[in-house]
């Protein structure tokens, strides 16, 4: 009896809807915490695994040996490889192929790498406007390494001490 | 009301050869822009307040990029469905089609000539203005029913049938909520209503009536198909109800008589129990007089932008309720209600007991 003459006056109270309503006036005044994407961004982890790039030296000479490592390890057959001599009797490659719609970002390319010549980038924001655009070739992703540098040998430097 | 007088004058003045009708004629044309176009106005920018209120209450931050702080986002809004196509459904019945819009805006708007701002700003002072404002609201519902009909596509006519039976069972109750308050003013006339709850915030009908507020705003928000009631849309259920077949600017007609319905709620509330234009600092001490110099329309549309906040903050918190909820909620909860109250009421009026004497 006393339980459904609380139900009542509850009810018609609308004390669960004032209660609703508290949150939500509660939360109209809240500071609020969004983003703005591109001007601001969050932070990005050292270990983020993104675009692709491939090194060079400081001396400008390409670090990739075309030892076939990566291409090997990689578990969704996105790299393709091929090599030939140099004139100054070094092992090159001629193609580097990595196909971005195939590949699944795990790393492992990075990882197999013993001259640190592939490595993933922390960009993350970047669009193709033709079919062939998915696939990065050895120009596209030389130019990558080159223009983010300093950026890449950055964030390798912050997580070396963690390996 | 000088000044309307002194504008007036001018008009004769300046256009010596217009007299009696046409002079009227014209008068009353000015006096309809000058209402209209501030109200289309703000039914843009309240698009805007509902998006920026319901985003942070969802802690978000609501349109923020076209123009400074997003101030700009109704026009672009606008600009954008006036350059849409509009689409005819193929076997839809064209010239039904573009008629419902015209019917559900045309009574959204032809309900403000009644509504008093002011001591003496009207367009109309109407001796039967609440009975005029409840038959010209109810017109409206043709306009959701003809556009469900006319589409010829099934979700259009679920959410019309919806409409059409919900509104049908809430004009009751709105009915007989402003009944009590017409028992207790002894008038029909807006502007007699407004003018008997003269004399300080305890004489405004919610104190003596507030159920009966809550009662007229929940039913309101059924009325103009808002959430949580907005059951005509259910975006979840049937689509977009009677508005999936609308396009470009015969959508935003819809959309623009369902924010002046709303905004019209919201002062229909005011007027009938906050007491409209009067200031709620009225008969104390030195308020009174430290306020005096404020408008009465300014106190209107301060309590009315109170009243269409609170729509937002109603949309922002609650789901939709389930359909044989709202029927419910109209014939078993708030008819028993409202019918009890209008005999106390009446007995009070009666014995001359209440209140608000």
């Amino acid at each position: 009896m006393i339980k459904k003459l609380n139900k009542l006056v509850k009810d018609f109270t609308l004390s669960e809807l004032r209660t609703g309503l508290k949150i939500t006036a509660k939360e109209l005044v809240n500071k609020k915490i969004t983003v703005q994407f591109p001007e601001e961004r969050t932070p990005i982890s050292p270990r983020f695994r993104g675009l692709h790039a491939l090194r060079r030296y400081p001396n400008g000479e390409e670090r990739c040996i075309a030892c076939k490592l990566c291409e090997a390890v990689c578990p969704a057959n996105a790299i393709t490889i091929e090599s030939e001599m140099r004139d100054d009797g070094t092992r090159r490659t001629i193609q580097y192929d990595i196909d971005l719609f195939k590949c699944i970002f795990c790393g492992f390319c990075e990882e197999a790498c013993p001259v640190d010549a592939i490595v993933e980038t922390q960009i993350f924001d970047y669009a193709f406007e033709s079919r062939q655009g998915s696939i990065m070739t050895k120009e596209r992703l030389l130019e990558v390494g080159s223009k983010n540098e300093q950026a890449i040998s950055q964030v390798r430097l912050e997580d070396a001490k963690y390996k | 009301m000088e000044l309307w007088q002194a504008f007036v004058q001018m008009v004769h003045t300046l256009i010596p050869w217009l007299d009696g009708t046409v002079a009227s004629i014209f008068i009353i044309l000015i006096k309809a822009i000058a209402l209209v176009m501030p109200l289309m106005l703000v039914v843009a920018y309240f698009t805007y307040a509902e998006r920026k209120v319901i985003g942070y209450m969802q802690l978000r931050i609501g349109p923020n990029r076209v123009g400074p702080k997003g101030w700009l986002q109704p026009i672009a809004d606008a600009l954008k469905l006036m350059t849409k196509e509009i689409i005819f459904p193929t076997k839809a019945n064209i010239y039904l089609f573009l008629l419902a819009p015209v019917l559900a805006i045309a009574p959204a708007i032809a309900v403000w000539a009644v509504i008093p701002f002011d001591e003496g700003i009207y367009v109309t002072n109407l001796d039967i203005s609440l009975l005029y404002v409840l038959a010209i609201g109810s017109i409206g519902v043709y306009g959701i029913i003809l556009a469900g009909w006319a589409s010829n596509s099934k979700y259009p006519l679920l959410g019309a049938l919806r409409s059409a039976s919900l509104l049908v069972s809430y004009e009751i109750v709105i009915g007989f909520a402003l009944v009590t308050v017409v028992m207790i003013a002894g008038s029909v006339n807006l502007n007699t209503i407004v003018q008997a709850q003269q004399g300080g915030i305890v004489h405004w009908y919610f104190i003596p009536l507030f159920p009966m507020m809550v009662i007229f705003f929940i039913s309101a928000l059924v009325e103009t198909n808002r959430a949580p009631f907005d059951v005509v849309e259910g975006e979840s259920e049937i689509v977009g109800g009677t508005h999936v077949e609308y396009s470009g600017m015969t959508f935003a007609v819809f959309v623009l008589a369902e924010y002046a319905n709303m905004i019209l709620m919201a002062v229909l509330a005011v007027v009938m129990f906050f007491g409209g234009w009067h200031s709620p600092f009225e008969a104390i001490p030195y308020l009174e007089s430290a306020f005096a110099w404020v408008p009465g329309i300014v106190w209107l549309l301060a309590k009315t932008t109170f009243f269409m906040f609170l729509y937002l903050w109603v949309r922002a918190t609650f789901p939709r309720f389930r359909y044989d909820q709202i029927m419910r909620l109209s014939w078993k909860v708030f008819l028993p209600i409202t019918i009890i109250w209008i005999f106390v009421v009446a007995l009070m009026t009666q014995l001359e007991l209440g209140p608000w004497f």
